[in-house]
């Protein structure tokens, strides 16, 4: 605010200073309901978690549940968690940039474009419990796949040792969510590819696959790596959709947190934090580097 | 680029199997019920299911609940951040972006561990406490979706220069926020909300380790112990997550364009 | 023009029911700057983009050093291009973006480094090749896009609008700045554009286009002292127009508010007692009297605007209304609104207008 020296003005500004100071608490009225929800449900409760990963029961600061996740089992429930996020992260990305790709540059009628994007944005959200129950009765031992093919076909794909109630199920039934996901983040950066590059390149005499080689792929690049790391989250975190299609069969780290909240398997209370902590570390890590590479395509997209 | 053309439609055409087929196969198992005619006895059945009834009318009133949680939380906030307090920006997109990194189950049993019987604010000690935790987890879950809404809805009608044009003509903080922010903001609460609703209505983790008899435990429990009867559910779930999202894209339609904005 | 270096021949272009270029014609000399010059949605940017090979013609030919190119694709053309959005390679530094067809054309690595050196010195950035396009103003990228269209040898250079999305300070240096580097290299060029002072200040010759037709092809000081249509009349420059009725066609008589003027040329196709339009640009109308101005036309100064260097003074003469431009003296203050004027015009200036 510039001075105003004339004389007539400083009769005013007395007031305003005044009105000035009582406005401030109404502005943080209004965000406290905001910082205060967030703070009492979302961090201290993660916080409390955290602390308790690094506590024994007597309240004494130690790394042993740390060390202790190094058990066999708990290893191997984080290795199959990684393996099944990571297949249908990478799966779902590939699958994903293709249908992007096809829809926003393959020449298709408009109508595809908004369909693909209306449906995708309906089925990254069909995730839990029915996703296991619809990829049951698709491909499982009575599913409509399973009996077509063996019908029309006379193709037992049971005999081949396919199991719904597998890893490799588990992965293809995450794809359902993981493939809209993808399509939905990456539409925007292929959007982004303005039509002038690639008719630049070509009076520069580019072919396709030049300019694909030397221009498209090292642009699309951080945002494709970024978002198949938000993917192998989304599916780190998820847990209905395996609780309902394999059980407890697929020993996934979710389940076995689950199971440890309702019923303590693990017989040590502070393990179950550091399962937890463990889960936290892994997504907020995969969502960090996300950020980062998010953030590095933006800027050369300006 | 004929070529190109034929690799998309292929493309397309693959998708549209892999994402169509699953629902064709669910909707053809769901009426398998009766034997040797297709037939929709399965969704007689679970409509005509008194745990279906409850459950279901459980998860929906606490949908509703949960939005009024959420709008009274997010649409404050996201009105004076963006005409006051721009520096708290970063800060709030962190917090709406944690429930996306903080899995559902993780958050639960921060829930369970904090605000257990013992704790200073037991919640999980009466059933009505443990529905308000339920509540809050669901409103948690829901805040990136639901803040993103509200704040797109609130950058599109620009409000600071609304707000600013509206006091310049005299007009109250009041009546500034009745009939301004208040009408053109409607339209991304509903899209807020029918989010909200579609997430609450399908979700299992929260609501099965905190011992509440909502719609995704009463699916899983289904699933566990019947054929046809899932089948028919996740038809329903299908459907009305479907549903949300066709309100939302109808809603879109109707919300305020800006002016000066191209796209 | 059989030996015109880009010859467009009789190109047509529909878009299903609606013809957007109709029967375009026009031959290139070997090193000349020709602009097409129109309002939005002439055709101008369909025929390059028709020359470039982004799009084929309904009918006609394109012939490019004798060569028929019409059916070759874009990147076999041999042709340089530069975008009204830059378009350069957001992942390639300035030197990358500028060698990316030397790349692509496979010069080996030394000769391609020294080509991209001295492209930069040509425009002038030589300490910028390795900065990436985001960290340069628009001016610099334009500078870059051209440098990366000239660095490959092209045969042909076409620019589409390139410095609309510029500021106007900028707009007029990177202009001249194009036409010298054009000259220097002698490339045969197209240049696109909907601003008039542009065309008219670096091209060897304009072509105006309007409704998918070229109205008019000639020089700048053609174009404008001798519109051939009124459309060119009226979108290059301003123009006055001076509604009359014709009194005696064979002498060339027309009366004009309350004064009759005498044309230099008999009005062959008028009969008397019909209308005429008559155009005047505000430059040949003067205040006081001056040696060349016979004709003259009496009202009243109903605005006057200080421009600076230049004073818009609009008179009120009845039924007709004239702008005209007058330098700035500093010593003679600006006339006032509402003192009588009498305006003074050669007769030969005069456009007769076709109706």
């Amino acid at each position: 605010m510039t001075d105003i020296s004339a004389s007539d003005f400083s009769r005013q500004s007395a007031p305003r200073v005044e009105a000035r100071r009582t406005r401030l608490p109404t502005q943080w009225l209004g965000v406290a309901p905001f910082f205060i929800f967030a703070l009492m449900f979302l961090i201290l409760p993660t916080a409390y978690l955290v602390l308790g990963a690094f506590q024994n029961d007597r309240g004494e600061f130690t790394m042993e549940n740390i060390a202790a996740l190094s058990q066999p089992s708990i290893l191997a429930a984080y290795w199959i968690s990684i393996k099944v996020s990571v297949a249908s992260a990478i799966l779902g990305a590939l699958a994903g940039l293709a249908i992007a790709i096809a829809i926003v540059r393959g020449g298709l009628p408009g109508w595809v474009r908004s369909a693909t994007m209306t449906f995708s944005g309906v089925a990254s959200n069909f995730a839990g419990v029915p996703l296991a129950f619809a990829f049951l009765a698709t491909l499982g031992r009575l599913g409509l796949v399973t009996v077509l093919l063996n019908s029309v076909f006379g193709f037992n794909i049971y005999s081949t040792g396919f199991n719904i109630l597998s890893f490799w199920g588990l992965t293809l039934t995450y794809l359902y969510f993981q493939i809209p996901l993808m399509v939905v983040i990456i539409t925007p950066a292929i959007d982004g590819l303005k039509r002038e590059w690639g008719e630049a390149a070509a009076t520069l005499g580019a072919t396709q696959f030049q300019y694909w080689r030397m221009v498209v792929i090292p642009v699309i690049w951080p945002s494709f790596l970024g978002t198949v790391i938000l993917l192998f989250a989304n599916a780190f975190g998820a847990i209905a959709t395996a609780y309902a299609l394999t059980g407890s069969s697929l020993n996934i780290v979710p389940i076995l947190l689950y199971a440890q909240i309702r019923g303590d398997v693990l017989h040590n209370p502070h393990l179950g934090y550091a399962l937890a902590f463990g889960m936290i570390f892994i997504t907020g890590l995969a969502n960090v580097v996300y950020i980062w590479f998010r953030m590095r395509s933006e800027r050369w997209l300006k | 680029m004929k070529a190109g053309r034929t690799w998309a439609w292929l493309t397309f055409a693959a998708g549209t199997a892999y994402f169509f087929i699953p629902l064709i196969a669910t909707l053809e198992f769901s009426m398998r019920m009766r034997r040797g005619i297709y037939s929709f006895d399965a969704y007689q059945v679970v409509l005509g299911d008194v745990r279906f009834q409850q459950t279901f009318g459980y998860s929906v009133l606490v949908s509703i609940f949960t939005i009024l949680l959420g709008v009274l939380i997010v649409v404050p906030a996201a009105y004076w951040i963006r005409l006051k307090m721009p520096y708290l920006r970063p800060v709030v997109e962190f917090i709406t972006l944690l429930p996306l990194i903080i899995p559902a189950i993780v958050i639960v049993f921060g829930y369970i561990r904090m605000y257990g019987s013992n704790s200073p604010l037991p919640f999980l000690a009466t059933a009505r406490g443990t529905d308000l935790l339920l509540i809050i987890g669901y409103a948690t879950l829901a805040l990136p979706y639901m803040y993103r809404a509200v704040d797109t809805g609130l950058r599109t009608i620009d409000v600071r220069t609304l707000t600013e044009a509206a006091q310049i003509l005299g007009a109250g903080w009041a009546t500034i926020i009745a009939r301004i922010i208040l009408p053109n903001v409607l339209i991304a609460v509903l899209s807020g909300a029918f989010l909200t609703f579609a997430i609450v209505i399908g979700e299992f983790t929260m609501a099965s380790l905190l011992n509440r008899p909502a719609f995704g435990p009463y699916l899983q429990n289904i699933g566990a112990n019947r054929a046809y009867e899932p089948a028919a559910l996740a038809v329903i779930a299908f459907a009305i997550t479907w549903g949300c999202m066709s309100v939302i894209q109808v809603l879109s339609r109707f919300a305020p364009k800006s002016a000066n904005q191209p796209n | 023009m059989a030996d015109a270096f880009l010859n467009i021949q009789s190109v047509k272009k529909d878009y299903g029911a609606t013809t957007v270029v109709q029967d375009f014609n026009l031959g290139v000399e070997a090193g000349e700057f020709v602009s097409f010059l129109g309002p939005s949605g002439c055709g101008k940017t369909t025929v390059l983009r028709i020359v470039a090979g982004f799009e084929t013609p309904s009918a006609g030919a394109i012939m490019v050093g004798g060569r028929d190119v019409t059916n070759l694709k874009p990147n076999q053309r041999n042709i340089g291009m530069v975008f009204q959005a830059y378009a350069l390679f957001p992942n390639l530094t300035v030197a990358q973006n500028i060698g990316f067809g030397l790349k692509v054309a496979g010069v080996p690595k030394a000769e391609a480094n020294a080509r991209v050196a001295e492209m930069l010195d040509i425009i002038r950035l030589p300490e910028f090749g390795g900065r990436y396009p985001y960290q340069l103003s628009g001016g610099q990228q334009q500078r870059v896009a051209l440098a990366r269209a000239l660095a490959p040898k092209p045969k042909l250079l076409l620019l589409d609008e390139p410095l609309s999305a510029l500021d106007a300070k900028v707009r007029v240096s990177l202009r001249e700045e194009i036409r010298s580097i054009q000259k220097k290299l002698g490339i045969t060029t197209v240049f696109v554009t909907h601003d008039q002072e542009e065309a008219l200040s670096i091209s060897d010759r304009i072509v105006v286009m309007y409704g998918g037709k070229a109205e008019q092809i000639g020089t700048p000081f053609e174009i404008y002292n001798r519109p051939a249509t009124r459309f060119v009349a009226n979108f290059v420059g301003t123009l006055n127009v001076l509604e009359g009725t014709v009194t005696d066609a064979a002498a060339g008589k027309v009366r004009v508010g309350e004064s009759e003027i005498v044309l230099k040329q008999p009005l062959s196709d008028a009969k008397a007692g019909a209308t005429l339009s008559l155009a005047l640009r505000p430059e040949a109308i003067s205040l006081g009297r001056r040696p060349g101005h016979d004709s003259s036309l009496s009202g009243l100064i109903s605005d006057v605007s200080f421009l600076g260097s230049v004073i818009r003074i609009r008179v009120d003469l009845g039924k007709n209304a004239i702008s005209l431009d007058t330098f700035n003296s500093p010593a003679t203050p600006p006339p006032t609104v509402g003192d009588k004027a009498v305006v003074n015009f050669a007769a030969s200036d005069l456009l007769v207008l076709a109706v």
